[in-house]
Parts: structure tokens; sequence; C-alpha cells
């Protein structure tokens, strides 16, 4: 656990991303910390879609009624609620890339400040696949990036320019981090606001990339 | 013409031949032919290459097809889940084309619908864009991605009346409409079979123009990752 994490923790996290959506949404909200996000979404009218083929997703069922064919794009067993509509992977992907879903709140092993986001392959280790998360960040109206500003070293994974392969170019509008949230805008990014107890400096200091005011 | 079969090796029987291109329904272990993997295990087709979202897991799904070596290689969008699956990838012996989710199941979608070829944004600029045509339309970026057509589709659907009229249940569908509509020959397993008229015409899901042969048999139906809450929290 990085219990020496400054600012917000994955729950502050997570509520401060639910302030991103808006009422009458359509969002589609990756594993980790952005599965969170649905827990802070309070009254507001918000519809998850699950990229396997279903708008209208519901909490995890009681126990005793999983259904195997209910599952998210986690491979979670998952539930239904009175709105929820089945469809197939073509059309799933078709609202995606047509740009029917309002945003996707997505995890990040790197973030450039020209938008480039790495969230899908290291080189040498395991390599697992992209899943759907190309299609999202191409098509999505909105791209916002929930993640670590550093790794376990230290190190900035807000960059200049990505060193890891990419999953999309210049796709990211907005990063939310430990520390702060961040807009990619000309130029680099600009500082929105900073994480309880984190200054402007520490959260410039922690980020590689170039910061315009 | 009759569609219905007695089991998976008789619904296969003569389509199958070493080298060839299998288009699967199915998303992680939802909505699978389980019983038509099977059975290609059972008949031992070789150098298969096979387009399906993800390769099952160790035992199970195709999972099988890895374990006895029949698969030369993979067209999927991940494969996370199957320890056999990454051994053969890491040592050589098994080919995999990572394919975008969605431009997995718009090459089916395509391929189905006599479409050869269509232009996405997904992946420009990105590997998958490597050795691909890009076009500029109105300004962006787009990659030249093929449509995909299957010597066979293998699919699972929940109902079919005799004629193949299909009907999936629930996030079961995924990958399989497209799955079905991509092969030269379909070969769909359902659970159950009824007679024709007792399906409503306005609810089937893919229309048995699609489904050439049929059968109907008994599902595991596994569960990845199986996630609960406790009456508690409701």
């Amino acid at each position: 656990m990085a219990a020496e994490t400054k600012g917000w923790d994955r729950n502050q996290m997570a509520a401060r991303a639910a302030q991103e959506l808006e009422d009458g949404m359509y969002v589609n909200l990756g594993i980790g910390i952005p599965t969170l996000v649905a827990n802070y979404v309070g009254d507001k009218d918000i519809t998850l879609q699950s990229e396997n083929g279903m708008l209208g997703m519901g909490p995890f069922p009681y126990e005793g009624e999983e259904d195997p064919d209910l599952i998210n794009a986690g491979k979670q067993t998952i539930t239904e609620l009175p709105r929820t509509a089945y469809f197939d992977s073509a059309m799933s992907f078709a609202m995606i890339r047509g740009g029917k879903i309002a945003a996707a709140i997505l995890g990040a092993m790197e973030v450039a400040e020209n938008g480039d986001l790495a969230n899908w392959m290291i080189p040498g280790k395991l390599v697992k696949g992209m899943g759907g998360a190309m299609d999202l960040v191409a098509g999505v109206g909105r791209v916002i990036v929930v993640m670590d500003h550093t790794n376990k070293h230290g190190d900035s994974k807000v960059l200049k320019e990505c060193t890891l392969p990419l999953t999309g170019k210049g796709v990211v509008d907005r990063i939310i981090s430990n520390l702060g949230v961040l807009d990619v805008v000309e130029g680099g990014l600009r500082i929105v606001e900073t994480a309880e107890g984190v200054t402007r400096d520490e959260l410039r200091a922690a980020t590689e990339a170039t910061i315009v005011d | 013409m009759k569609k219905v079969y007695g089991s998976a090796a008789e619904a296969l029987d003569g389509l199958l031949f070493d080298g060839m291109l299998i288009a699967a329904g199915g998303f992680g272990l939802c909505g699978i032919p389980e019983l038509l993997i099977a059975a290609i295990r059972d008949a031992g087709t070789k150098d298969l290459t096979v387009a399906s979202n993800n390769a099952g897991v160790d035992g199970f799904g195709l999972g099988l097809l890895l374990e006895t070596k029949q698969v030369k290689k993979m067209i999927s969008s991940y494969v996370g889940e199957n320890a056999e699956f990454m051994r053969q990838y890491l040592s050589g012996e098994l080919e995999l084309e990572f394919n975008p989710q969605g431009t997995l199941a718009e090459r089916m979608r395509a391929g189905g619908a006599g479409i050869p070829g269509f232009y996405t944004k997904t992946g420009v600029g990105t590997v998958i864009a490597e050795g691909k045509e890009v076009k500029t339309f109105d300004g962006q970026d787009y990659i030249l991605e093929r449509g995909l057509v299957a010597d066979l589709s293998i699919v699972k659907a929940w109902k079919a009346d005799e004629t193949g009229n299909l009907v999936f249940r629930k996030s079961a569908r995924n990958f399989n409409p497209p799955a079905a509509t991509c092969g030269k020959t379909c070969v769909v397993e359902v659970e159950e079979i009824v007679p024709a008229g007792s399906l409503d015409p306005d609810k089937i899901h893919l229309p048995g123009i699609y489904v050439h042969r049929l059968i109907q048999g008994e599902h595991e139906k596994r569960i990845e990752q199986r996630t609960t809450r406790k009456r508690e929290e409701a």
C-alpha cells in the first residue's frame, strides 16, 4: 500500500473525478480507481456503459444471485437496472467510436503534456492487450485520467513525452492525480486545482511535463 | 433446409480443415461456444487462426485448443487470463495479433456486411497503425482496417428456433452476432431450440439467414470473477 502518498487517496481521487460528471451523461469507467467513481455520483443521473455490450450497469449481485451471462468489461458479475439495455460488441464500439459516450474515466501508466496516453503495455513484461482502451480514448467526448502522480520510485508519471507504447495520441483532456487536477492545453498542462495540503510548487516539482500559467 | 444437428461433432462434420480461420463469439468466458470448442479439440484440427476477443482460461473455452497446440495464431484484444497462452506466446510457439476490441468487432461486422475495409481513428499514432494506410478526413487522421471473413464462425446464443433465428441473453450477446455474420459457414450452439413461430419476430437479435447449423446442449457457463455484495450493504 502506498501509505506515504501525499494529497488525495484513492477514494478522494474518485470523488473528485465524480465531480466531472454531469446529469444525463453516458459514461465509461475503467478498471481500478475509475470503478470507484460510481460510488460518488450522488443524485446525478449517470448511465454507465460496459463495453462488452451494456448500458445501465448496476452494482455487484447479492451472494447467490450471480449470473454467468451478466458481467462487466472486467469480467466481474454485475446486475442490471430498470434502464438497462444490451447490445452486441459492434454496436457497443459504434457508440464509443461515434462519440455518443460523453466521457471515459481511465487509469494511466504515463500521460504526456500533449495529451498522449500510455496505459496498455510495458515492453518486456507480460503483455495482456489493450482491450477496448484504444477505441475509448479515440472515440469518447472527453477523456479523464485518474492516476498516481508519481511511481513507487517517486518519478513523475506526468511527462514531456511518454516512454511506453501509446494507447492514444493527444487524447487526454484532464488529469486527476493524488496531487491535483491538470488540464491539457496549448503548450502543456495547466493547473486547475491542487489537492488538499498540496502546494502549486509541490505539484510542479512532481511534474516533468511543462506547466503553463 | 435442415439446420438442427444432433451434436457438436455432427454439426462440424465436413467443415474443419487444418490452417483454417475461425471466428468465435464470447467475451471472457461469457457467451462462449464451449461445446463447439470442445468438439474442435476432439476433432484435432491443427494450425488454426482464431479471431476471438479473448483466449479463454487454462482448461476452459479456447484454452482447450491452446493446451493441445491446435492454435497457430490468435487475433484478440486481451489475453490476460491464460498462463498457457503466455507460455506459448513468449516461447514463440503461438502468434498473436492484437486488435483493439472495437476494431476487432467492426472487422467482423464489416466482413459479414461485404465491406472489405474501413477507416477508424482507433489506434492512430500507436503501434496498431504501423504498416497501415493513413487517410485524412476533415482534418483528422484515420487508419485503414480490413474486414474479416472467417472460414467458420462458432457462436453461442440463448435460444434459437428451428430456422436459426437467434435470441441472446444479457451480456452474453457480446461478440456473437458480429462473429456469426463474418463466417462463410456459421455453427451455433444454444440452450434451447424452439419450434418456428414461438419466438416473437420483433425480438429476434440475429436472423437465421446467418445461421447454417444449430445444436442444443448443456452449458457449464463458468464465471470468471465472482463479485458480490453483502445484503446488509443494500
